[in-house]
């Protein structure tokens, strides 16, 4: 069974508010000091593919990143964490290309790949969020897709899937192939690779190309970034006041009185 | 102007979501000038009767194939029924159905789509929408160049509209629907947490790291929770550690929440957690830390230690009570 797995490298999400800053024209995140690391709902989207393949054992695992030269180290990863293969479409062109151009040239990429049985995202990134990639995705290759799943197990010639929703969650039988995107849980928590498989990570092939070289059609249109802005949050505060925290604990109580008999 | 659609899968009742969804369509229909269009998917005459109410027609898909949200058969049905009513927006809530379709409903219809929208609104013939982005540091104005704008909102934070004099027409679609065997959902588990969904819950108490344990959840922040008639919710730190089940995670990476009161404790305030309650209407915190991030989105706060103040908040609110 073949497996893909796309990963995305982004501004690393947990850098504090203080030290987050955009640039208004360009419409951007300013990478400033940050880190680059690989989003995490992709990490659990390789994780579950991983712990896949130890319970069926005949599976290989391919991961593949569209972005700026820099995710590179994002497919080190994956190799390091045991993925079987890494291909790379460099991004020399707009930093923030849309997911309908994103699905475009994933599916490119997947052409040149080979045929996939089941492929996974990550159900949103951490930086813009759009939270589509996967569905247009399915869309490009013509194939049924399956949102915000946690865990994946093989039943015959199907598929297995555990997703979760509001109420709780849902398990979908699926033939394959088949797109599914991953959220996070507790059993799909990414390994941390070994420092030997890190280091034998680099002497591992890794398939690159340029987007032009796979011949994408990604010049259309679908939304723009008309604005860009750090919002003024005015919140001011109230601290209880009091002499003794029982004082202090009383006020507090009192405010929630007020307001949740106002409710 | 070409008319505004919503789509509201009956199984969820015409809940707080259902009614913020049509209300923020119903505006915008009023703003450009449009008809509101409503798709109700599956069999609920309760929730086509009072979203005729507000809109101007409806339509239901309550087939046997939709009637129980099956993703390719109800994606079929959608786009067949957007594609009669050729709209200009299609709008949704954030449901996991609704999320799962939208970006696949605008492919079909050769549209665009954005989700998570926190505002929409016309820009002449464009509909342009607010969405929080970097886990809710910055915010971004996105302008649809491709029609219809499918747009999935955070539907519980935007007002209901009232109830027109004339109820809209209620019609049953005509699909043409042909079995789609490659995934079917063959089990449905609702977890029994007794309540309402936490999305729509009017009051959260929601602990985090500082709790400290999962047998601190149950003794002291449950007896909270009662007084309050608050349902309880955790961050993502508490959630990890086992200290409270996933379904309670609130945040980026969790639920989107719009109470109109909630209660942080031993929650910093990362701004991961902070994305998943932007729209709640007041928040307070308890925590030991005076300078956490916290309580800059707090309208009251205490600086202190939860297990000491919960105790002496618990019986002033009992003796408020009584």
């Amino acid at each position: 069974m073949n497996i893909l797995v796309c990963l995305k490298q982004i501004l690393d999400p947990e850098v504090p508010a203080r030290d987050f800053h955009i640039d208004p024209a360009q419409r951007e995140a300013e990478r400033g000091a940050a880190n680059l690391v690989t989003n995490i709902f992709c990490e659990n989207a390789l994780e579950t593919a991983l712990q896949f393949r130890e319970r069926s054992g005949n599976a290989r695992i391919t991961a593949l990143s569209y972005g700026p030269a820099t995710a590179e180290e994002t497919l080190r990863k994956a190799l390091a964490m045991k993925a079987d293969g890494a291909a790379l479409v460099v991004n020399d062109g707009n930093p923030n290309p849309h997911p309908l151009t994103v699905a475009r040239v994933l599916a490119a990429a997947i052409l040149q790949l080979g045929q996939f049985d089941l492929i996974m995202l990550g159900r949103e990134a951490g930086d813009w969020g759009a939270g589509q990639t996967g569905a247009l995705l399915a869309e490009e290759l013509g194939v049924p897709c399956v949102a915000f799943a946690d865990s994946i197990e093989s039943a015959g010639d199907k598929l297995r899937i555990r997703r979760q929703t509001e109420w709780g969650w849902e398990i979908v039988e699926a033939q394959m192939p088949v797109v599914v995107t991953i959220t996070n849980d507790e059993h799909n928590v990414p390994r941390i690779p070994k420092v030997r498989d890190v280091m034998m990570s680099y002497r591992q092939p890794l398939t690159k190309w340029n987007v032009s070289e796979l011949g994408v059609n990604a010049g259309d249109a679908y939304y723009e970034v008309t604005e860009l802005f750090i919002p003024q949050k005015e919140t001011r505060c109230e601290f209880a006041a009091g002499d003794t925290e029982e004082e202090r604990a009383g006020a507090f109580a009192k405010r929630l009185a007020e307001l949740t008999s106002a409710l | 102007m070409k008319d505004i659609a919503i789509i509201l899968f009956a199984s969820a009742g015409f809940d707080k979501a259902a009614q913020g969804l049509t209300g923020a369509a119903r505006r915008l229909a009023d703003q450009a000038g449009a008809k509101l269009r409503a798709i109700v998917v599956g069999a609920a005459e309760t929730v086509a009767a009072e979203v005729a109410r507000i809109a101007d027609t409806v339509v239901v898909a309550d087939q046997p194939e939709v009637a129980d949200y099956q993703p390719e058969l109800c994606l079929n049905a959608l786009t067949q029924i957007c594609r009669e009513i050729f709209p200009a927006a299609v709008l949704l809530s954030n449901d996991t159905y609704s999320q799962e379709i939208a970006p696949r409903l605008a492919h079909r219809l050769a549209g665009s789509a954005v989700g998570d929208g926190i505002e929409i609104r016309m820009q002449g013939d464009a509909v342009r929408v607010v969405r929080q982005v970097y886990g809710g540091k910055a915010q971004a104005v996105l302008e649809m160049k491709r029609s219809p704008a499918v747009v999935w909102l955070r539907a519980r934070a935007f007002q209901p509209a009232p109830a027109r004099a004339a109820a809209g027409e209620i019609t049953r679609a005509a699909l043409d629907l042909k079995p789609d065997p490659r995934t079917r959902i063959v089990e449905r588990k609702r977890e029994e947490t007794g309540e309402a969904r936490l999305e729509d819950a009017r009051v959260i108490v929601a602990g985090g790291r500082g709790v400290g344990s999962r047998e601190a959840f149950a003794a002291e922040l449950q007896p909270f929770a009662e007084i309050l008639g608050a349902q309880m919710a955790a961050s993502r730190a508490a959630c990890d550690a086992g200290w409270a089940p996933a379904t309670w995670q609130v945040g980026q990476t969790g639920k989107k929440v719009a109470p109109d009161l909630y209660v942080a404790i031993g929650i910093s305030g990362a701004s991961q957690h902070m994305a998943g309650i932007s729209e709640a209407k007041n928040v307070a915190a308890i925590n030991t830390d005076a300078e956490a991030p916290i309580f800059k989105h707090c309208r009251f706060g205490i600086v202190g230690d939860y297990r000491k103040i919960l105790p002496l908040v618990r019986q002033k609110l009992a003796a408020v009570a009584k």
